[in-house]
């Protein structure tokens, strides 16, 4: 047993005892420190998987900014939760335990008997990446070779707003979303507020331009951009815009209007819908991707801001 | 075999079954909604093993799943929003976050039928 | 390399199902873009074009020419993603432009947008072209993950409908189906991760074509199938649907009931019959016949039991959800293997007969719930005259459901039938029946209150525009004429399966169902039945009267034992169970 498999068994063991944590502890708040603390460790494995673009939308995305959604809730949520006492029944508990336990048990078996040598696709994508000029091969794929699940994946993030705006008071409606933040001006969110987002704006246009060639994208790029954003909004240096915007929902849309405008020009003028031109594919992904971070960052602020509150003015 | 297959392949399944436990068994929408992420972890590190087990052309990951990972992801982060959002609302219209329907009235116990 | 097969390069006319899913999505962008003010507009601009769409695929060669493929991006699978429509997508295409097309015109006084209230209708107008998309997309996608990017765009779609009234029961009902349709989904995604690593691609063709009884093959058909169960509310995983159903706007049940559930299950026939019609063998389809069987009569009872018009649709909806699943055992042919033949053929029938006919019965009801202000069955004395409209289209939805002819259930109920004696399984042809004789049962239940005349005048609460009763009319007369159409062009419809209209058969065809049915209603309705008034029921009553009590109180007990199924937990541990059984029963047949 070498040192790299030591590595990954207590790896995998903080990861289950935090998994475990988070389901088996009591209070909901303690809970939810544990699934963020799981989150940033499961980013760990998928390096060690050698997956980085997973990781550091794992670490963006599933820990950063889900773990916030997360515990804002749990501390909105505290009192609530608390009255919610009635316990399942010890036989469902015992059925429950019994049930998922076999899932797992089949699931690892399944696992196991994975066929070796695995099919991949890999080859594949290195034999076609010629077509767009980008070396990331998981850009590749997620814009090109599949680019229809992700122009309808950033249709499903836009559904999320409509959903959650929809969650309004009528009164509110239009208005901005969640609560205006106030922050003591010369206190330390405030000045972090004022610190880190000229750094992390160009942390996140850098993730976004690498993407091209190394691990990076839209998305990665567009959660920094987000929590840039939520940061100056809690340091209360920025309200969130009212909903009814025109400016706000036109950044929302431009990623998938633009990805479908451009795949309409493909179907229309080159080949296939959603085919590039191989001169001009490196421009127009890169286009495309400079949209999706901006309604990215926008999308995933606005999500955890939640809906309408107060009105506009 | 590649590294790290195996002990993350057990990893995952595990976090499948402790997810679906917590999915079950906790009172608390809230725990629901973080049960939930554990048991999509766990399918995306599953994706993650498939992914990794297929390696090949100087990859250390298949990038294909690796991508339908990155759109999952993004997908159960919008999923939680909207619960979480759909949670708090209803906090704030009933007062109260419990799911169970409130005591169903059942007047029917004349079957004469007058 | 092989030389690309015929169900891997683009034919022509493939563009048409690019352009079904991306005119919907444009339409969602534009009205998220210009607004408030603007999103109806938006909505009935894009409404002709998709219906226009669905036409042109309608009408592109057909079937025998071989599906209409696309490869989007011009990438072949498994590298890229291929979009399909055989005769399956094409007739669930169809139909769901009609249906969304009566619902949009249904709404359009409902969700008005110049009122002050703009929130409503902003997202009514949004998520309907967003269901349209995912279904579209759901109907002609060839890859499986495309399908699950699709089928989470429907619950998206769905889950806010159900609560655009913001009531806290409505919220807890979309919290309810929003929880278990992620879990049904992750199931589904969980499989979906299986079959890639085992086979290397996603794409429905190629993974047909690899497809072998390994075990990991075996445990991800289990686990898809019972995400997709939980998804369609299959019986005993149906706890989101009533609440759900009921409790939205009218225009959004419709939607809801009539096409959101048949996503899922469309999914479901893509997994069986093309994917991997050699796995499931004879002891699964039972099963899913089973609870399909026990959907029937679990959902039924409890639809006769209830005293909102609006809830025993919901209920009825379980019941004809079960009613799909029989077509499963009849399908399996003598090698053990699925085959796409007339019990499909019913079954896909029957799907979307109900979707009209479900989709008529919630607007009707929908106009006079706005009409009387209340939907409660015993208060519905003298709504005939009032609404007649309404009550004629939720009487001939009601119909076209029973089964009676011409209508699209009677068809579906043929061609299965005639399966049942093909196959030998003559339990099933019982079910049938039965089914058949249930569905009467709530509908006569409801047509004798509504047709009794009332002694004081009803009042009207509320406006009745004919653009609420038209479409609704029109879907019922869609399903109630769906036997006469030329299916042999889209579905394997065996020659010589045409209606016989006329003579002794027909007429024990109509009655049986009526009489059985009308038998159910009066012995497992629990409230005043409106012709109990009259002088003969008085010398009966004392016969009748014992055998009623009887089996209204087995009627209470199988509503106990729902309400106990529906309960988080149980339904939880139901899901796992299923899904255990499921993978159990395909082990041991293969």
């Amino acid at each position: 047993m070498n040192i790299a498999t030591v590595f990954e068994i207590v790896l995998a063991s903080v990861v289950l005892g935090l998994a475990i944590w988070t389901i088996a502890v009591a209070e909901t708040y303690s809970a939810t420190v544990g699934f963020v603390a799981y989150s940033l460790l499961v980013a760990l494995i998928w390096v060690r998987l050698d997956a980085v673009d997973v990781a550091l939308t794992e670490a963006a995305i599933g820990g950063g900014l889900g773990g916030v959604v997360l515990l804002g809730a749990a501390a909105r949520l505290r009192d609530a939760e608390a009255l919610t006492v009635e316990q399942a029944s010890p036989i469902v508990r015992m059925s429950a335990a019994i049930l998922s336990a076999s899932i797992t048990a089949a699931l690892a078996f399944a696992i196991l008997l994975l066929p070796d040598p695995a099919p991949t696709l890999a080859p594949t994508v290195v034999a076609n990446a010629g077509a767009t000029g980008m070396t990331n091969p998981v850009t590749n794929v997620l814009m090109a070779f599949r680019g229809m699940d992700t122009m309808l994946e950033k249709v499903v993030l836009l559904l999320a707003i409509v959903g959650v705006w929809s969650l309004a008071s009528d009164r509110a409606w239009g208005g901005r979303p969640g609560p205006r933040h106030q922050a003591d001006p010369n206190g330390v969110l405030a000045f972090l507020a004022r610190l880190l987002p000229p750094a992390g704006i160009v942390v996140g246009v850098y993730i976004l331009w690498t993407g091209a060639d190394h691990p990076g994208g839209a998305f990665q790029g567009g959660a920094v951009l987000a929590s840039m954003w939520l940061l100056v909004i809690m340091a209360g240096l920025a309200d969130t815009p009212p909903v009814s915007s025109r400016w706000l929902r036109l950044i929302l849309v431009a990623g998938p209007g633009l990805f479908l405008a451009i795949g309409l020009g493909g179907l229309w003028l080159g080949p296939a819908f959603l085919s590039y031109p191989a001169a001009f594919a490196k421009p127009l992904i890169l286009g495309i991707e400079v949209a999706m971070i901006l309604t990215i960052a926008a999308t995933l602020g606005l999500l955890l801001a939640g809906a309408p509150e107060r009105s506009s003015q | 075999m590649t590294s790290g297959v195996t002990v993350f392949g057990l990893c995952a399944a595990a976090a499948v079954g402790l997810g679906l436990n917590g999915l079950m068994t906790s009172p608390q929408p809230l725990r629901k909604i973080i049960a939930f992420n554990l048991l999509g972890s766990g399918v995306f590190l599953l994706f993650g093993i498939v992914g990794r087990r297929g390696a090949a052309a100087g990859f250390g990951n298949d990038p294909v799943p690796q991508a339908l990972v990155i759109t999952g992801v993004v997908v159960a982060f919008s999923a939680t929003a909207l619960a979480i959002a759909l949670l708090l609302r209803l906090l704030k219209t009933s007062g109260s976050t419990t799911l169970d329907d409130p005591a169903p009235t059942s007047p029917h116990s004349d079957p004469s039928g007058d | 390399m092989l030389p690309p097969a015929p169900a891997l390069a683009t034919t022509a006319g493939g563009f048409l199902l690019v352009l079904s899913i991306v005119a919907p999505v444009a339409g969602i962008l534009l009205a998220f873009v210009l607004g408030d003010r603007h999103v109806r507009q938006v909505a009935f601009t894009v409404i002709p074009i998709g219906l226009a769409i669905a036409a042109a695929i309608l009408l592109a060669p057909p079937e025998s020419d071989g599906p209409l493929v696309y490869l989007l991006g011009a990438w072949p699978p498994p590298l890229g993603v291929a979009l399909r429509a055989d005769g399956l997508s094409t007739v669930m295409l169809a139909t769901t432009a009609v249906v969304i097309c009566a619902v949009a015109v249904f709404a359009v006084t409902d969700f008005r947008p110049a009122a002050a209230d703009a929130r409503a209708p902003f997202a009514f107008w949004i998520l309907l072209l967003a269901i349209w998309a995912a279904l579209n997309t759901i109907f002609v996608g060839g890859d499986l993950f495309t399908l699950y990017v699709a089928l989470e765009l429907l619950t998206f779609a769905a889950v806010p409908l159900v609560c655009l009234e913001g009531r806290a029961e409505t919220l807890r009902a979309a919290l309810r189906y929003l929880l278990f349709a992620l879990l049904g989904s992750v199931l589904y995604l969980l499989g979906t991760a299986l079959l890639y690593g085992l086979y290397g691609t996603l794409d429905i063709v190629l993974l047909s074509r690899r497809v072998t009884a390994v075990p990991g093959a075996l445990i991800a058909a289990a686990l898809m199938t019972t995400g997709l169960l939980a998804k369609t509310a299959l019986f005993p995983l149906h706890l989101w649907l009533p609440p759900a159903h009921a409790g939205a706007p009218a225009a959004a049940s419709a939607i809801l009931s009539g096409l959101v559930v048949k996503g899922s299950f469309f999914i479901l026939l893509r997994l069986w019959f093309n994917v991997m019609p050699g796995l499931p063998g004879f002891a699964v389809t039972q099963l899913l016949a089973a609870l399909g069987a026990g959907a029937i009569v679990v959902g039924s009872i409890v639809a006769l039991r209830q005293e909102r018009l609006k809830l025993l649709i919901a209920y009825s909806t379980l019941a004809q959800i079960g009613y799909l699943f029989l077509m499963f055992p009849l399908a399996v042919d003598a090698s053990g293997k699925l085959d796409s033949g007339g019990a499909l053929a019913g079954g896909l029938l029957q799907a979307v007969s109900h979707a009209t006919a479900k989709a008529a019965m919630f607007l009707a009801v929908g106009s006079i719930y706005a009409g009387l202000g209340h939907d409660r069955i015993t208060g519905l004395r003298g709504v005939a005259r009032a609404l007649p409209l309404s009550v004629l289209a939720f009487a001939l939805g009601g119909i076209a459901l029973m089964g009676i002819q011409p209508s699209g259930a009677s068809l579906a109920k043929e061609l299965l039938l005639e399966e049942t004696a093909r196959t030998g399984q003559w339990w099933w042809a019982v079910v049938l029946q039965a089914g058949g004789m249930f569905t009467t049962g709530y509908v006569v239940l409801v047509l004798a209150h509504a047709l009794m005349p009332s002694d004081q005048p009803v009042v009207l609460t509320g406006p009745t525009p004919l653009s609420r009763d038209l479409p609704a009319l029109a879907l019922a007369l869609c399903s109630l004429l769906f036997g006469l159409m030329p299916w042999e062009r889209y579905l394997p419809v065996p020659y010589g399966a045409a209606l016989k209209l006329f003579g002794i058969d027909g007429l024990v065809k109509l009655l049986l169902p009526v009489l059985g049915g009308a038998a159910l209603a009066i012995l497992l309705s629990p409230g005043p039945l409106p012709v109990i008034s009259s002088a003969s029921w008085n010398t009966l009553r004392s016969v009748v009267g014992l055998c009623r009590r009887c089996s209204v109180e087995v009627g209470r007990r199988v509503e106990r034992g729902d309400e106990v199924l529906r309960q988080w937990p149980v339904a939880c541990i139901s899901l796992l169970l299923v899904a255990l059984l499921l993978a159990a029963s395909m082990f041991a047949s293969n």
